[in-house]
């Protein structure tokens, strides 16, 4: 199990903070697409051409990133602090 | 070494994190600092607040890298890092970076670091509520990423 967290704009768009992901995507690049195929907002943030960044466990990760059972997964917007 | 790094969601009295970067310390030779304030003005529109939402299990082990890495860079005494989350109003510090070294070219190159990789690395976002009543999600800029990759050569 994969626990998926979204943020601020994708968080809005997408309806929902966050969802625990029972079917194991081998990388981050495979949640992505699995995401996408739900189609509607969901293609559009993860297949799209506004970019998403992803963190695994807290540390920034690209399309690459080996998930595990267990991992979390928060996918967010470009940051904007400071 | 004297080194914070702290979210807070009150307020930031940015010139007490400042006087405590070096606080006691002898050897300091200089203190540089960045203090972020919060506009009234973006992109031509007036500004009423801002709330800063973050990514908590994130942030403070980012912001903790960062910090990490420019004590890699450079010989420096004292770091101290806080950055505001939840609603600011203007003009409210955001954020506060301060850098104690002996000498001041270090202190200055580790705070401009901090603030660059921290505007393109750490999980912060603003949204905007504007003085007409309405509200929108900051874009990222960039130029911030220009700056972050400046220090990459």
């Amino acid at each position: 199990m994969i626990r998926v967290l979204y943020f601020a704009s994708l968080r809005e768009r997408l309806g929902s903070d966050g969802e625990a992901v029972t079917d194991q995507p081998a990388s981050v690049a495979g949640l992505r697409e699995m995401l996408a195929a739900r189609g509607g907002d969901w293609q559009q943030a993860f297949s799209g051409d506004q970019r998403v960044l992803a963190a695994v466990n807290q540390e920034m990760a690209d399309d690459s990133t080996v998930l595990k059972d267990g991992d979390e997964v928060g996918f967010f917007p470009p940051v904007t602090g400071g | 070494m004297n080194k914070v790094v702290r979210v807070q969601a009150g307020e930031l009295d940015a010139l007490a994190e400042v006087a405590a970067v070096s606080a006691g310390d002898t050897r300091v030779g200089g203190v540089v600092s960045f203090i972020g304030l919060m506009r009234d003005l973006n992109q031509g529109d007036d500004i009423a607040s801002m709330t800063l939402e973050h990514y908590p299990a994130m942030t403070e082990k980012a912001l903790g890298r960062i910090v990490d890495e420019a004590l890699e860079r450079w010989e420096l005494l004292g770091i101290r890092l806080v950055h505001r989350v939840g609603e600011v109003r203007p003009p409210d510090p955001i954020v506060v970076v301060a850098v104690a070294a002996a000498h001041r070219g270090e202190a200055f190159r580790a705070c401009e670091f901090i603030i660059d990789y921290l505007k393109t690395r750490a999980p912060f976002w603003k949204r905007e509520l504007k003085a007409d009543g309405s509200q929108r999600w900051v874009d990222a800029r960039g130029s911030d990423d220009e700056a972050a990759a400046s220090w990459d050569d």
